[in-house]
């Protein structure tokens, strides 16, 4: 028993060993640690449900520097009960933050389409921000064959 | 000088919800790029864009390096009188690009 427990501590080491050398390597790429990190310094405490947002993302892309995403949130788009925002983060790109979008009453509909980079196969967040205080959540994950910002000038 | 390029229905009802296209010519340059001698790029994007109704502030978006060069921005905005649809890019090396729509509301 005595050795088997050393064992799996030995492997424990090594396993930390290569995840630390890992990151010395890649320096500029944000985790999903990260991409969490990023997301509590917009919603702070408040919990992130999921539902209310769609977040529509090609499920297979080959170019990463282009990649179509429409995102949109079910709203009344009223004076006392709007969308405020729509916050977008990926999971593996050099920094977690894509977008934010600020809405008003004025807007009529929360929704928005934009172009986005995607440096690698991974997981997009949407997350909505409500009049109300609460913050809704979408996921789409999305393989790319080609990735964007590795390429040289 | 930037080029823009807007697309916003000339005509619309009052109260109708009307959908703006925005695209913009940028390089969005990341800042993790390097060149083949393995000089850093340095970041040149887009940060902010904002759009106005008549002085009224109806939509604003925050850009990060992962916006894919030349910004193309598809949002809404109810039609609420006749005017104008101001729009501002703010961005690195004190970049700025204005434009401006017309839209008459009966």
């Amino acid at each position: 028993m005595e050795r088997r427990a050393s064992r799996r501590e030995f492997l424990l080491a090594a396993g930390g060993v290569a995840a630390g050398l890992a990151l010395a390597v890649e320096p500029a790429r944000a985790t999903p640690a990260a991409m969490q990190e990023a997301i509590r310094k917009v919603v702070g405490s408040t919990r992130v449900n999921p539902g209310r947002v769609k977040l529509e993302l090609p499920p297979l892309v080959e170019n990463g520097n282009t990649v179509p995403l429409a995102v949109s949130v079910e709203s009344p788009m009223t004076a006392a009960d709007h969308v405020k925002a729509i916050h977008l983060f990926t999971e593996k790109n050099p920094q977690p933050d894509v977008a934010s979008f600020r809405f008003g009453p004025r807007a009529g509909r929360a929704s928005v389409a934009t172009r986005i980079r995607l440096a690698d196969t991974q997981t997009v967040v949407a997350i909505g921000e409500l009049s109300d205080g609460s913050f809704w959540s979408a996921r789409a994950s999305v393989v790319v064959t080609l990735a964007a910002c590795l390429e040289d000038a | 000088m930037a080029s823009a390029l807007i697309n916003v229905p000339a005509r619309a009802k009052r109260g109708e919800i009307i959908e703006v296209k925005t695209l913009i010519s940028h390089p969005m340059e990341t800042g993790y790029r390097r060149t083949q001698l393995g000089a850093a790029i340095p970041r040149d994007i887009i940060r902010l864009f904002v759009c106005a109704y008549n002085g009224t502030e109806v939509f604003r978006a925050e850009l990060h390096p992962a916006i894919a060069a030349n910004p193309f921005i598809v949002f809404s905005t109810v039609a609420t009188e006749s005017g104008t649809l101001a729009f501002h890019w703010t961005g690195d090396n004190g970049f700025s690009a204005t434009e401006s729509a017309a839209i008459a509301v009966d």
